[in-house]
């Protein structure tokens, strides 16, 4: 194995290893499509992500204008009814896309950047680094996340951006386990030790060759978690420690109608809005699990819950 | 090797322990907000020389490392500071709510198992029949829905248009609880044979305990699904097929036992996800429970209170999977050697 002759592209029984950049396994992605949950998940993301691009063209009213009378139940005018100052339920729902969908997106990606890097320090150094940023990482798993978020949030003081940041707190670790346990699978491979033939460091392997290799897996995790971004941020908004009125959030407006909910419309759907997107997430996400089956990414995505 | 075992686990939960002490010690002294007055009363945060005085006690006058140490002696002589809000010991008011958190658990694990795992089983036999795809959209809706949400629509349908369940409490006005023996209500007036206090209990336990067993429920029963399958494709149940025993017993006999061992593990991360539930739950059917009291606490910004609920959540959680381990390691010797 030590020869020169060793090609880093071949595996040992001499088949090619395919090094797609982005998707290591895409050539089995198509199985997602032919599932049917995946397909119906696939059309609720799209369609609130119209409905969040075109929100000022789709709804019919100012999500803010106190225009109307309080309280109308659902009707040819509005569908969804009017809130406790009149405003019109149906558009604070469109525009509320406009928050969730950004917000879970940004603290999806701000929860990988955090956990991938940690992730790959404890798996590329290894040794006492490692056991030490691992430990850490348990203890984070320790806390329910709902609740050290609401700790965070509360001492910060309530506002979205809090809520985002909380969340970060609790949900970086399961991206750190995945990211460690590829690394270190990857890092006796043969291409590893060929860029380490040609003089990379260690920084430069990192970058050029593990990240590529470790990012599809990941990538996959993290879209299974956005439906619990949603779920967490919606969660802590609707304890009040999220979103500040008047925002068009949805949590926060579910929660403005548990006080009133003979007047069951005013909760009801933005209730449904946070259901659907999350089901449309999950949809995909049980499908994606199957066709690609990172053994990795499932088993700490199940952990995790 | 069994008490090996043992004693590694407590071990590492020890350690554990120790890290996440030292996290809700970081939340109290370097968070925004001085620890010393967020410890006091308003009236007593004025007076200048209470405020030395609670500072000394504290040690918040000795360095930070210092002050590690008298938090943790502190918290050995069970002292978690003082509420804010409720001017009470937060370890008093958490013995207090702990009994009704526990009750709705307890009910909501239970629901969870027999309809999770009931179901699991029942979708692993029928894999990719049209039960298992409805099982399974039942599945992944139970982990998408809002938990405070289906609460609304469960207190909107079951109390509101129908009466068939109380709305809110964990007894009728003008009913006085059991002697106490647990603090759980049904479990206590079971003891007392008060039979009609008992119903009352639990029917005012079984909205917001379905409610909350919804998302363990989803994920019990994906988990049992694809431990059954996993088992049923062992050689050793072909060949107990092969020798002509009826279905049933193959998979009572045979399959039941090899798969449920892993769903045992899940047990206590589902606890997880559960104890997130309780804040949501408590909240909207007026459940006096630690999570309706750690939602009380955030909105005031009652720090003492709610780091006092991280920290002791933290440690009922670790004590529960130390539990799922130790019978996770009896059950399958294989375990004990990782």
């Amino acid at each position: 194995m030590t020869t020169p002759t060793t090609d880093p592209t071949l595996a040992p029984d001499g088949i090619p290893i395919k090094r797609n950049r982005w998707f290591p396994a895409r050539k089995r992605l198509p199985a997602a499509w032919r599932r049917p949950l995946a397909v119906v998940g696939i059309v609720i993301i799209l369609t609130w992500t119209v409905v969040a691009l075109l929100a000022p063209w789709v709804a019919p009213h100012d999500p803010l204008a106190q225009d109307f009378d309080r309280y109308q139940p659902p009707s040819g005018d509005h569908p969804f009814g009017t809130d406790v100052v009149g405003r019109d339920i149906l558009s604070r729902v469109i525009y509320g896309a406009r928050v969730s969908l950004p917000l879970a997106v940004l603290l999806v990606t701000l929860s990988v950047l955090v956990g991938a890097t940690v992730g790959a320090i404890a798996g590329y150094v290894g040794g006492v680094v490692d056991a030490a940023l691992m430990r850490v990482v348990d203890l984070f798993f320790a806390f329910p996340a709902i609740i050290l978020a609401m700790a965070v949030a509360a001492s910060l003081g309530p506002s979205l951006t809090n809520a985002v940041l909380a969340i970060v707190v609790v949900s970086w670790p399961a991206y750190a386990r995945v990211t460690r346990s590829l690394v270190l699978s990857l890092r006796e491979t043969n291409y590893l030790a060929a860029s380490r033939l040609l003089g990379d460091s260690s920084g430069k392997a990192l970058i050029k060759e593990v990240m590529p290799n470790v990012a599809g897996p990941v990538l996959v995790l993290a879209s299974l978690e956005l439906g619990n971004a949603v779920l967490l941020l919606s969660g802590l908004s609707f304890l009040g420690l999220g979103a500040v009125p008047p925002s068009p959030e949805w949590g926060s407006m579910v929660s403005a109608g548990a006080a009133v909910f003979y007047n069951y419309w005013v909760a009801l759907f933005p209730g449904l809005a946070i259901f659907t997107v999350v089901l449309g997430f999950n949809f995909l996400g049980d499908a994606m699990r199957d066709a690609l089956d990172p053994r990795s990414a499932r088993s700490v995505a199940t952990s995790e819950l | 090797m069994l008490f090996r075992f043992i004693l590694s686990r407590l071990g590492s939960a020890a350690i554990l322990s120790v890290g996440i002490i030292l996290v809700s010690f970081i939340l109290t002294a370097l968070l925004p907000g001085d620890a010393a007055t967020s410890r006091l009363g308003e009236r007593a945060a004025a007076d200048p020389e209470i405020v030395a005085a609670v500072r000394a006690r504290y040690g918040l006058d000795q360095p930070l490392y210092m002050q590690f140490f008298i938090y943790l002696g502190n918290l050995l002589r069970g002292d978690l500071g003082t509420s804010i809000r409720t001017q009470n010991p937060v370890l008093s008011d958490l013995a207090q709510f702990g009994p009704a958190s526990a009750e709705l658990a307890i009910a909501a694990t239970l629901i969870a198992i027999v309809v999770g795992v009931g179901f699991g089983i029942v979708a692993s036999l029928r894999a990719n029949g049209i039960i298992d795809q409805v099982l399974r959209v039942v599945s992944l809706g139970g982990v998408s829905i809002p938990i405070f949400w289906l609460a609304l629509i469960a207190v909107y349908l079951f109390s509101t248009v129908n009466r068939i369940f109380p709305s809110s409490g964990r007894l009728n006005p003008g009913e006085t609880p059991p002697p106490q023996v647990t603090g759980m209500y049904t479990f206590d007036s079971l003891v007392a044979g008060n039979w009609p206090l008992f119903i009352s209990a639990l029917s005012h336990l079984i909205l917001p305990a379905l409610v909350l067993s919804a998302p363990m429920i989803g994920l019990l029963l994906r988990f049992t699904r694809s431990s059954m399958l996993e088992v049923l494709g062992n050689e050793y149940v072909r060949a107990a097929e092969a020798k002509g025993l009826p279905r049933h017993t193959v998979v009572l006999r045979h399959v039941l036992r090899g798969a449920l061992v892993p769903v045992i593990t899940v047990l206590g991360t589902a606890f997880a996800s559960l104890l997130a539930g309780t804040v949501l739950v408590e909240q909207i059917f007026g459940w006096p429970g630690i999570g309706a009291y750690a939602f009380r606490s955030a909105s005031n910004l009652d720090l003492p209170a709610i780091v006092g609920v991280t920290l002791f959540v933290a440690l009922v959680y670790i004590t529960v999977n130390l539990i799922v381990d130790f019978l996770y390691g009896v059950i399958d010797p294989r375990i004990r050697r990782a």
